[in-house]
Parts: structure tokens; sequence; C-alpha cells
């Protein structure tokens, strides 16, 4: 048995921690945020060179053939540091294109996604379910329109929700209209993006019982970067309290603080676990997986948010300005919350899959 | 990540499993004949290595090498058989690893076996009317007067203080001394003029813990545990062999399926609550929670099989257990409506119908006190998880 990290497992940690620091200094992330959210290729070729793309994908095509558990440790570490653009959906969509049949697309697509050289997104619509998903194909076509689409706008590639629950895969070029959105969460750009007889193949049929796993897995990847963002929170809140003084002390000294920085420490550290444990539980297809993805996503969503709103709060007057950047951070708490589907909506399936 | 406990693991618990199935037939017995079965049930399973892993041989243990995933399928080969495991309570707990660690070989043979056989069973004396929280300012005086200690105060909160023969707690030896080096680790009995017993009612109505009274109460010179002046050392020793494990989910992971069944027998106009949407969303909110306990506490079970340090979760588990505890008890009152309204048949036999919950909700409030409270809870992990500065008044104190 083993129920915490390996030593590979942390290297990677620290690796892409590294080089999100190197490639992603807070004057540049604060650059980006404040040009309204952007892709960035520096940061992009400098994680994909360490062979994030890849790394839960088959070493056939260049990737690491690692499981979801590795790729959301990575993932945790990004949302730790704030990433730009769509690498979360990127990774998905080779996931995503991984399981699927089509030996063609798999052998065009999965090494490029692997290193990183195209850059793919996915597109889910509706109300984030499944059943929801309405883009039609029919004769090689695709259309529809999907709202909040992270990172349209740089992707090469769009995997895109069909209707009654199927996944086409469509390249960018005649028949798709990108508009940008202003979104809420600046590090991480949405798009409507509308298909009007797009060239698109069809990878899952609707109903597919792997488009459920997929979903299941975009779930426990965004519980990652919303574990990750909280815990940047935390460790900001926590070393400013002992830097900061009032009264002639350091303010976490006072007690008040003190358990306030203890509460946030119990909804993120806990939390982890939850998260490992449902990336372990799609990686080894155990029959809670659905139901543990779900959970992870609503608990960890939540405490995110909680989280993010008590780092302001600890900070004081600093922590409310456009300057300091923490709210970088708490946008992208509310980004986490929403995408995918809120926590209400997730532990509603929660409780349906417990057969309640 | 992998939670299957491996191949070893698998060969051991069939081993155990034939064990129990020989060894455990307790049948129809009268309670007299049911206890003697047990007792010889606890030697066989000891001599076999099952239990009292941790003690040696010679003190009556069965001397094994640690190893926390062995003791993982014994607790579960044990529970699904329903047999006893070891006798519980604060002598094996707490008294037997400080004995094992500091005690003398006197004082090893002398009380180890017979706490493993329940014969002596212990009470934690550290709470005293004036002292809690702030454990080191203990006042209950001994006095070294020829070769027996001599001991005047008061102790309380006594948790098992009805069945308890005996006391290992803190009494104040070196008056002179600084506060926390004035104390001493001491063991006395229980049954001897000049010890008071008192039961104190608690909210449930249970007489759950107990107050002593020490009126020249004494004990041989020979029953401190470490040096004189070095108690508060030696009931820290205490709390490094506190172990998480698997079993301490179980609890909370216990009181949510019962509220789940509640959910599912109590009624919200005419239908099932749990059919109700808020519900549904109540109960699933709390379930974040005990999935976080659960999957943490394998967590800390993988890091102890690992012999690795516990860090920042370790001191966490239980104020989560405590909280999560709470939320439990208030929807709890929430689904029984009305029923919060009655007290139980008799207060403190828990009850029959949904009232029995009043025990759950009040009980909760225990767990928020008892073994440090929340506040203290908070404190340790923020000192000792976050590294912030400690408060000034217990800074001053030291
Ligand atoms: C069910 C139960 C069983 C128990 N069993 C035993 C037993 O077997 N043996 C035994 O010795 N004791 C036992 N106790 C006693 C228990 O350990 C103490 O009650 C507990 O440590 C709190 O001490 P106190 O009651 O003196 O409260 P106090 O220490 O007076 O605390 C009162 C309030 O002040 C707060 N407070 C105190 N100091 C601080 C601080 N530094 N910072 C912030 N807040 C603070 C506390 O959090 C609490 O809210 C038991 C208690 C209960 C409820």
């Amino acid at each position: 048995m083993r129920f915490h990290p390996t030593e590979e497992q942390l290297a990677i940690q620290d690796a892409l921690k590294g080089t999100l620091e190197d490639a992603m200094p807070r004057e540049r992330l604060e650059k980006i945020v404040n040009g309204g959210g952007d892709f960035d290729r520096e940061s992009w070729n400098a994680l994909m060179a360490l062979g994030l793309g890849g790394l839960a994908l088959p070493e056939s095509v260049g990737g690491a053939g690692l499981g979801l558990v590795d790729l959301a440790m990575g993932i945790e570490v990004l949302g730790q540091g704030g990433v730009v653009g769509p690498v979360l959906q990127h990774c998905l969509a080779g996931l995503a294109l991984n399981l699927a049949d089509d030996a063609d697309a798999r052998e065009t697509w999965l090494g490029k996604i692997a290193s990183g050289e195209t850059v793919a997104t996915v597109a889910f619509g509706g109300n984030w379910l499944p059943d929801s998903w309405a883009v039609t194909v029919a004769g090689g076509k695709a259309s529809g329109v999907i709202g909040f689409v992270p990172g349209a706008d740089a992707a090469d590639l769009i995997l895109v929700g069909t209707q009654g629950g199927g996944l086409a895969l469509i390249e960018k070029g005649a028949g798709v209209v990108v508009e940008a959105v202003q979104s809420a969460d600046r590090t991480r750009r949405l798009s409507a993006v509308t298909f009007d007889g797009a060239p698109a193949s069809v990878l899952f049929e609707p109903g597919d019982a792997r488009i459920a796993r997929i979903f299941d897995a975009a779930l426990v990847l965004t519980s990652a970067d919303a574990l990750g963002g909280a815990q940047y929170c935390l460790d900001l809140s926590v070393a400013y309290a002992k830097e900061r003084e009032q009264f002639g002390v350091a303010i976490g000294r006072f007690q008040a603080l003190k358990h306030q920085l203890a509460q946030m420490a119990l909804e993120v550290e806990p939390a982890r676990a939850l998260m490992w444990y449902a990336a372990y539980a799609w990686d080894s297809q155990q029959d809670d997986a659905a139901r543990a993805a779900a959970m992870a996503k609503a608990h960890i969503a939540d405490r995110y948010v909680s989280v993010a709103r008590a780092a302001v709060a600890a900070h004081g007057g600093i922590g409310y300005t456009w300057e300091y950047s923490l709210n970088t951070w708490f946008r992208r708490s509310l980004f986490d919350r929403a995408y995918l589907g809120s926590p209400t909506v997730h532990r509603a399936r929660a409780a349906d899959l417990a057969g309640w | 990540m992998d939670l299957s406990y491996g191949e070893g693991a698998e060969t051991f618990r069939r081993e155990v499993r034939s064990f129990l199935k020989g060894a455990w037939q307790p049948g129809e017995r009268r309670k007299d004949e049911l206890k003697a079965f047990i007792r010889d049930f606890r030697t066989k399973a000891t001599d076999a290595g099952y239990l009292y892993r941790a003690i040696p041989k010679q003190y009556g243990g069965s001397e094994q090498p640690a190893d926390v995933v062995k003791a993982q399928v014994i607790r579960e080969e044990f529970a699904r058989a329903r047999a006893p495991m070891e006798i519980g309570g604060n002598g094996m707990s707490m008294l037997v690893p400080t004995l094992l660690e500091k005690g003398t070989p006197e004082q090893k043979d002398m009380f180890i076996r017979q706490t493993m056989s329940g014969d002596m069973m212990w009470g934690q004396g550290y709470s005293e009317p004036a002292t809690g929280s702030d454990l080191a300012s203990v006042r209950t005086r001994a006095e070294l007067v020829g070769d027996e200690w001599v001991i005047n105060g008061q102790k309380i909160w006594t948790s098992q203080g009805d069945r308890a023969t005996h006391m290992f707690g803190l009494f104040r030896t070196e008056p002179n001394a600084s506060k926390h080096g004035g104390i001493s680790y001491l063991m006395l009995d229980l049954n001897q003029p000049g010890v008071t017993r008192r039961p104190i009612r608690q909210m449930t109505g249970e007489a759950g813990f107990y107050e002593f009274f020490f009126d020249n109460a004494r004990t041989p010179a020979s029953w401190i545990v470490g040096e004189r002046g070095d108690g508060w050392n030696v009931s820290r020793t205490t709390l490094k062999h506190e172990r998480a494990s698997i079993g301490s989910a179980d609890a909370l992971g216990g009181t949510f399926r019962k509220l789940v069944e509640l959910a599912q027998e109590m009624e919200i106009d005419g239908q099932p609550a749990i059919k109700d949407a808020k519900v549904r969303d109540a109960l699933t909110k709390i379930e974040g929670w005990v999935m976080a306990h659960r999957y943490s506490s394998f967590r800390l079970f993988s890091l102890a099989a690992a012999q690795e340090q516990p860090g920042l979760v370790g001191l966490m588990m239980k104020l989560l257990l405590t909280e999560t505890g709470h939320e439990m008890a208030l929807l709890a009152q929430e689904l029984i409506g009305d029923h919060a309204l009655i007290e139980p048949a008799s207060a403190g036999t828990r009850g029959r119908g949904p009232e029995k919950w009043l025990d759950q909700i009040m009980g909760t409030l225990g767990n928020s006190i008892a073994g440090g409270t929340t506040n203290i809870q908070r404190n340790i992990i923020a000192e000792r998880g976050l590294g912030l500065p400690r408060d000034l008044a217990m800074e001053a104190d030291k």
C-alpha cells in the first residue's frame, strides 16, 4: 500500500514549480493579467519542454506513460503558481484522444499534443454535463455554439462535446469562429466558439462510456488546480503573517488571526488526500471513481473560494488591491468553482450516484 | 498510489483468518464463562503474535516488530470476526507506552501485565479545577515522606473514573522549581483511605467522568515514572505513541452512514427526507469532509508504514473529526425535527427512536473539549504546523 507521493512524483512537482517560476515571474504574470489575459508562448514552451503535455500519454507518442494521479499532482503545482492558458484542457484533450479508437487521429495528433507543438483545448457546452452537450455533427460537419471555452483563441485543435454526450475533433480553421469573452479569471481567457459547418471527425459517439471517464478526469484535474490555488493562498497568508507587524509584533502572534490561518490549513491539507483518491480511483477504475471525482470537484472548489476569501482578509487592505495580485488567485477560485459545473450540481450528481 | 496491502499482507490475512476460525467460537455461554473464554482467547491471540504486539514477551506481550500494515490487517480481521481486540482504555493507550519507554524494569513487571489483563484500570489524572488547557500549572501536591509520596489536592474530569482502580497523572513535587520543571509523573492506587471519588453528571445525563479528592493519600516512592521534576517530559512521551490508523477514520464514516439512514427513515412532506434536494446537498457537503478525513487517514497510515513523519495533516485529524461530527449533529437535529425536543427515555440511555441523536449532538461537544480544546488544537496547527510565532502568554510561561 502506498498513499503518499513517490520521490518521482515529488520531483515532477519540483521541476514544474521551478520551470513555472522561471518562465512566469510575477511581473510577467501581472503584465498578462493587466493585458486582459492571454496565452503565453514562453511559459507554454517551457512546460511542454518538460514533458507536461505527454505526462499521462503513452511512451510510444513521446509521453511519459504516467497516470492521472501524476498529472493531477502536476496540475496542482500549476494551480499554485497561477499558470496561464489552457494547460489543463490541453492535457485533458490528450487523455481523451488517447482513449479514442480512431487510430489515424491518435497517430496524427498525440505526438504533437505531447510535445506541445499543437495547442489543444476542450469545449463542453450546455450546463457542462455530457447530457447537455449540444453541437451537432452531420456529414462530417459540426454546427452549434459553445460558450466559455478556455484557450480557444490560442488552440489549434478543439475537442468538442456533441449532442447527447459525444466528442468530436475539430481543427481550427474554416467554419470555426472564436469570439473572446472578457473572463473574470485573467489567467484563463474564455471564448465563445461558433461552429458553422466546420469539418469534424467523431471520436466518441453519444453515450460512449468513455465520455463519462473523460468528464471525470476533467473534474479531477480541476480539483487539483483548485487545491494548488488554495495552497498558494494559505502559503502567502502564512508568510505575510510572519512578516507584517502591528501593535509592535508580527500579526501571526495574534490568536484570532492564527486560528483563521489554522482554519484555512484545515480546509486545504485534508482535501489533498481526497484529490489523490479521486485520481487514484480514476486510474485504477474503482467502482466509486465517478462519485469520487464529483465529490472532489465539489468539495475542493468550495474550499478554494473559502480559503482565497480568507487570504484576502488576512492581508488587510493590501489584499484588496489590484496591485498585490492575490485577486488573481481569488478570480481563479471563482473559475474553478463554476467551470464544469458548480459544487451544487456535482453534489446532486454524487447523491444520485450513491443511489440515495 | 496503491491502496492494496500487497501479497505479503494477504498471506498474513489468511493466517489470521484461519487462527480466528479455530480460536474464536464464542457460541452460547453464560456471562462468567464468556469472560473466561475471552481472557483465554486473548492469551492465545497474544501467543500467536496478534495482540499486544508492541509489548515485550517478558511482560506478557507478543513482541512483534512494528508493522502498521499487519496491525491493520489484524484489526480488520478481528472486526470481521467480531473477536475482541486488546483491552482498551487509558492504561493501554497511554500508561503502558510511557512505562515501556521510561519505566523501570520493576514497574514494567508490576503494571503492564495487570493492565493488559484488565485487573488494573487506569484513570488519567491530568486536569484539575484550575488546570485544563494550561496543564503545566497543576497544583495537586505530592510530597516525599520517607518512602512514600503523600498526595493532597484534587483531580477532575477523569473519564472512566467509576471503573478506575488506579490513576496516573501529573503532580507538583518540587514547589520551588519552575512551572514545567516542578512536576512529576506518578501512579497511585485509588482504592485507599484518603481518596474520595465523586461522579460528575455530564450534560448527556451520564456520569461519564469523576472527580477525585486526595487527603494525605499515599503511593510508594518507587511509583514515579522517570525522574523527579521530569513529569512534563514524561507525559509528552505518550503523545508520540498516538498512531493514526484507518480504524480511526471509520468512526466518522460510521456516524455518517447512520446519518444517511436517518435521512432515509425520516420524512419531509410525506417523502423520505433523503429525496429532498436540500438534504441531499447538506449530506454530500458533509460527506466531502468525511472523505477528506478518511483519505487523510489512509495517507497517515501510508506514511507510518513507510516510517515517515505524519506532518501537518497529522495535527488536524482531531479537529476535523470534531468539526465534522458537529456538522453531522446539526443535520441530524434538522432531520429529527421535533424529536429534538424529547429527552430519550432516561437520560444517558441513548434512547431508541430519533431522539437518540441527542446523545450524538451533545457528544460532539465533549469531543471539542476533551484531550485539548478546539482552540488549543488550532494553536497547535498554527504554531507547530504552520510555524507561526507562539502566543505571548505561552512564551512568557516557558
Ligand atoms: C468528555 C471529557 C472527558 C475528559 N476526560 C479527562 C480525563 O480522563 N482526564 C483528564 O485529566 N482530563 C479529562 N478531561 C478534561 C479536559 O482535558 C479539559 O477539560 C480540557 O483540557 C480543557 O480544560 P478546562 O476544562 O480547564 O478548560 P479551560 O482550559 O479553562 O478552557 C476554557 C476555554 O478557554 C479556552 N482557552 C484556554 N486556554 C486557551 C488558550 N491558550 N488559547 C485560546 N483559548 C484558550 C479553551 O479553548 C476553552 O474554550 C475531559 C474532558 C471532557 C469534556
